[in-house]
Formats: C-alpha cells, sequence, structure tokens
C-alpha cells in the first residue's frame, strides 16, 4: 500500500528543548491514522512538519512522496489542515471565510463560490452562510474550520485536537462529519488527548510520550497487548490507605482516589475482594481503554 | 508570477475585510487630516504671513502637499502595527495562509501590497479635499500621491517587519510618541527644517518624511530639481527594499516553526 507520510528518525528541537525525539512514522493511503498523547508529548510539533509549516531538525520526512523542505508549497496544495486554534477571519462571513481560502490555492473565483457552497452543506452552516464568524459557537467555528481546509479536496487531512474544547453534542457531530470523509476517502491524521475520539476514530495510532513513540497499532491491538480484557475499578475516600489487592489481578495501579485491577474477568475480581472485607465507596467493571494502555506504557494518566 | 498570484490572494482577502469595515478606517484616515488643514491651514494659517522662505504662497498651500506625506505616514503607522500583529496573534490570519501553498514572504508582499494600496487612496482622498478647500497651488499637487505613498512605505515596510518580532503590543506606543509624534511636527510639515537648530539636521534627513515632504511639495509647486529628487526616491525606496528583506525573514523565523 502506498504511503502518504514516511518519517525516519525525524526530530524537531526548538534551541536546547527537544520536542520531537526521532520518531518513524508510516501513514498509509486511506487511513485514520492517529498521534494519542499528552500535551507536550511532541504531537503539534510532528504535525507542522507533517503540514510542510515548520521544518525538521533531523531524520527524514517525506510527504506525499516528496521532501517538505524543497517541495513545501506543492505539497501543501495537496493537503488540508485543521490547527488546533481556529485561525478563521472572524471579520468576515462564514462563505467569504471559504472562498478567499480557496483563492489562496489558486482557485477560479467561479471554482471557489462552487466548492464554498458545496461546503457549507457539508458543515451544516447554510443558513449561516452570510453570517459573520465571530459570534459563531465554538462547535460550528471548528466545522467551518474543517470545512475550510476540504477547500481544496485535500489528499489528506491533518487535524490538530480537532474536538478540544467542544462540548460532546459538537464532538459527535463533528466526529459524524470526519467519518464521512474517511469514507470518501480522504486519508485522515489525528491527534488527540482523548481516547475515546482516537478509539473512535483511528484505524492505527501511536502513543507518543516525552517527543518518542511508546507504542503504535491499532486501538484493539494496543488494548489486547498492553492491557487486559476488563478493568475493576475501585474508588477510596481521599486520604484511605488502600488495601493491598496484587494477588487478585493481573497488574494493580494505584491512583490517588482509586485502584485499577487489570483482570479477564472483573465481576470475579470484585466477588473476591468483597470476600476479603473489603469495602470500596465505589466499584465499576469495564473494558480496557487506551487509557489503560497509556497509564501502562507511562505510568501516567492521559487526562488529569 | 507563482508569487505575483499568491501575493494578490492574499491582497484580496484585505480587500474582502475592507469593504465590510471600510468606515471605520475612513474615518481616522480622511477626518484627521481635513482637521489638520482645515484648523491649521486655513484657521492658524490666516495669521500666518507669506514668507519667502515658504515660497511666498498662502499657508494653507505650502502646508497641503506635506500634509498629503503626514497623512500616508500616519496611515502607515496605523496599518503596519497592530494590525500586523494581530495577525500573527490574535486573527491568526497569517498562520491560516501559510498552510496553504502561499510561503512566509508571500504573506509580507500581499501585506505591503495592501498598505501600499491603502495609503495611495488616503492620499488621493486628501488631495481631493485639499483641492476642493482650495489649498492646491496647482495640479502638480496629483504628483504628491504616489510620493506620498511612496513615503509611506519606506516607514512601513520596516515597520511591519519589527511588529513581526513583536509578542505584544507595549513598544507601539514608544514609536507612536517619539517617531510619528517627532517626524509629523518636525521634518518641515509645518515650518522649513532650515529654522531648526543645525545639529538636528542629521536626524532630520533619516527620516522618510522630512524625503517624502520635500518630493511633495517640489512636485506641488514644480521646484522639483531632478538630482535632488533622485537622491529622495532613492533614499525612500531604499528604505522599502530594506525594510522587505527584513521583514520576510522575520515573517519566515515566526511563521514557518
Amino acid at each position: 500500500m502506498e504511503n502518504l507520510v514516511e518519517a525516519k528518525a525525524l526530530t524537531k528541537h526548538f534551541g536546547a528543548f527537544e520536542a520531537v525525539r526521532g520518531i518513524d512514522v508510516e501513514v498509509r493511503r486511506g487511513e485514520a491514522f492517529g498521534f494519542l498523547g499528552p500535551n507536550g508529548a511532541g504531537k503539534s510539533s510532528t504535525m507542522r512538519m507533517i503540514s510542510c509549516v515548520s521544518g525538521r531538525s533531523g531524520g527524514e520526512l517525506k510527504v506525499l512522496g516528496m521532501d517538505p523542505g524543497r517541495d513545501g508549497p506543492k505539497i501543501r496544495a495537496r493537503l488540508g489542515v485543521v490547527p488546533q486554534l481556529d485561525n478563521l477571519d472572524t471579520e468576515l462571513t462564514v462563505r467569504q471565510n471559504l472562498q478567499i481560502y480557496g483563492r489562496y490555492f489558486g482557485m477560479s473565483r467561479q471554482r471557489c463560490r462552487e466548492k464554498a457552497a458545496e461546503l457549507l452543506e457539508f458543515a451544516q452552516l447554510g443558513d449561516r452562510a452570510d453570517h459573520e464568524v465571530e459570534p459563531l459557537s465554538g462547535g460550528m467555528k471548528r466545522r467551518l474550520t474543517i470545512a475550510r481546509s476540504l477547500v481544496n479536496d485535500p489528499e489528506l487531512l491533518l487535524l490538530d485536537e480537532p474536538t478540544t474544547g467542544l462540548d460532546p453534542q459538537a464532538r459527535h457531530l463533528l466526529w459524524d462529519r470526519l467519518f464521512r470523509l474517511k469514507q470518501d476517502g480522504v486519508t485522515l491524521i489525528i491527534t488527540t488527548h482523548y481516547m475515546d475520539e482516537a478509539e473512535q476514530l483511528c484505524d492505527r495510532l501511536v502513543v507518543m510520550d516525552g517527543g518518542r513513540i511508546a507504542a503504535e497499532g491499532s486501538p484493539s491491538e494496543l488494548i489486547s497487548r498492553y492491557s487486559t480484557k476488563e478493568v475493576l475499578e475501585l474508588r477510596f475516600p481521599p486520604g484511605a490507605r488502600k488495601p493491598d489487592l496484587e494477588r487478585f489481578a493481573d497488574r494493580v495501579e494505584v491512583l490517588p482516589d482509586r485502584l485499577l485491577l487489570y483482570t479477564h474477568d472483573g465481576e470475579h475480581v470484585l466477588a473476591k475482594v468483597h470476600e476479603q472485607g473489603v469495602q470500596p465507596v465505589q466499584s465499576l467493571v469495564r473494558r480496557s481503554s487506551l487509557e489503560d494502555v497509556f497509564l501502562r506504557l507511562t505510568g501516567r494518566t492521559l487526562v488529569d | 508570477m507563482q508569487t505575483l498570484k499568491a501575493s494578490w490572494a492574499g491582497f484580496e482577502k484585505s480587500w474582502t475585510w475592507y469593504r465590510r469595515n471600510w468606515q471605520a478606517t475612513a474615518v481616522s484616515g480622511f477626518v484627521t487630516p481635513v482637521l489638520l488643514l482645515v484648523a491649521l491651514g486655513l484657521g492658524f494659517g490666516s495669521q500666518v504671513e507669506s514668507t519667502a522662505l515658504i515660497g511666498g504662497v498662502p499657508y494653507v498651500q505650502y502646508l497641503a502637499p506635506a500634509l498629503v506625506v503626514v497623512t500616508a505616514l500616519q496611515g502607515a503607522t496605523f496599518e503596519s502595527t497592530y494590525s500586523i500583529m494581530s495577525q500573527f496573534l490574535w486573527q491568526k490570519s497569517y498562520v491560516a495562509m501559510v498552510a496553504t501553498p502561499i510561503t512566509p514572504a508571500q504573506v509580507l508582499y500581499s501585506q505591503m501590497m495592501w498598505i501600499g494600496s491603502q495609503l495611495f487612496v488616503r492620499s488621493a482622498v486628501f488631495v481631493g479635499v485639499a483641492a476642493l478647500l482650495g489649498a492646491a497651488a496647482g495640479p502638480g499637487i496629483l504628483l504628491a500621491i504616489p510620493l506620498a505613498t511612496l513615503a509611506g512605505l519606506a516607514f512601513s515596510a520596516p515597520l511591519v517587519a519589527y511588529s513581526a518580532t513583536l509578542e505584544k503590543p507595549d513598544a507601539f506606543t514608544t514609536i507612536f510618541r517619539f517617531v510619528l509624534m517627532p517626524m509629523t511636527l518636525f521634518t518641515g510639515a509645518f515650518f522649513p527644517v532650515s529654522q531648526l537648530p543645525g545639529w538636528l539636521l542629521p536626524l532630520v534627513w533619516l527620516t522618510p518624511s522630512w524625503h517624502g515632504i520635500e518630493l511633495a511639495r517640489g512636485a506641488a509647486f514644480g521646484t522639483l530639481d531632478l538630482l535632488p529628487a533622485s537622491g529622495h526616491v532613492a533614499y525612500l525606496t531604499a528604505l522599502v527594499v530594506v525594510g522587505v528583506a527584513f521583514g520576510v525573514r522575520f515573517f519566515h523565523r515566526r511563521l514557518a516553526v
């Protein structure tokens, strides 16, 4: 399968600070690829290098088969970029934002008008087309930013934290739009620190931490490799001494307010814990998630 | 060719914005110089005796071509400070542009094209008003429009480059007070610089406003000689070129990280 992005030993440093410390990544055509990691893991720096805005400090990088250092404008002509922070022209209308952006790609005015009309519908902003952007809600602005990134029919769409700061309903609406794009054959690269987002959207992902890749695979592969089928969460009052339950589970993680017992049968372990006379404030059996993978790999939780 | 097309797209964005918001800039760009012309040219000027030093013309006619330059310089300051910073930091429109095939250098070119066009329009409007008020000595004042635009750009280009290096707008107040104000008052717009103490003159010669005023006034009264005129134009052009060269560097440093 054709690779749209190939990075080998890719690094980025700002002065003495190493944001990306040698990562190998391949993104295949048609897939949704994720960078999962906490803030400061090096996700955004990586994205800026892939979007051919920021130069690499070391290693190799090919995007759409070309070298970003040499063919930046040519590559960018075929990319769509959704930045972490909206940078819409807030004093222009929704429609003008789309049309002007098309002009940046050298499209004719006629083509820009047609494309804007099509994207207004895609972003469900038709009734706001001629309103100024400033008063729109966060979710609407985000949808407009995504619509704008599609103005040049990109082969590769880069989304940096696409749903950070949005309410659940707005997030689901956005995910739905991204699914549609994926079905249309657009390759997606997504950074996120939300594990549910990564699970929902990504075919394959890498877990990043401290500028390095800690693990790589599909969400289910990663879960089965680094976690157990189920997790029993036991919550205790703040400051209470937590009992030693290592013998009941494959692995136990101690968090400030709770214990996580990794096991293939959560209910069974819960019953045994109760037999021991341990009385947690709250107990919950759930399936393992990428959050558990991250905890296992880094010893830290993803979102605090 | 590619560069021109890309820069033009950026220009179009500014034009789209202007069509929606022109009233706001029109007030500062138009009303202020008209007030100056009326108050100082007609009002104060009525008490000023014309001397040989100011060419023996009514004071308001002496003042008008210089005020075209002052208007352009004030416009240049307005367009080259907060607006530039906003497009890096607040609105981030430059950041959005460089995610497309447009390069940081082309972003700068489009910005300078836009500022140039704005200065031209401001200068032209001013000349029109001056003519209506009887402040134009003759058709030569029309030449003040491109000359004032050049002088404005000569101040704008280095200022845009400087604005591209800032993280907060505090320095702008200093520029308004200690660069724009003295440049407006002491570089020959209101009285001949020969009235200034001699040691100040080298400083005056450094300012784009002095060169612009010399050019605009000379053009308006038809007293311009080729050699000094070429010198003024060359100096102003050099400021534009150097400013743009630094701008390209700073825009790249700011946007390509």
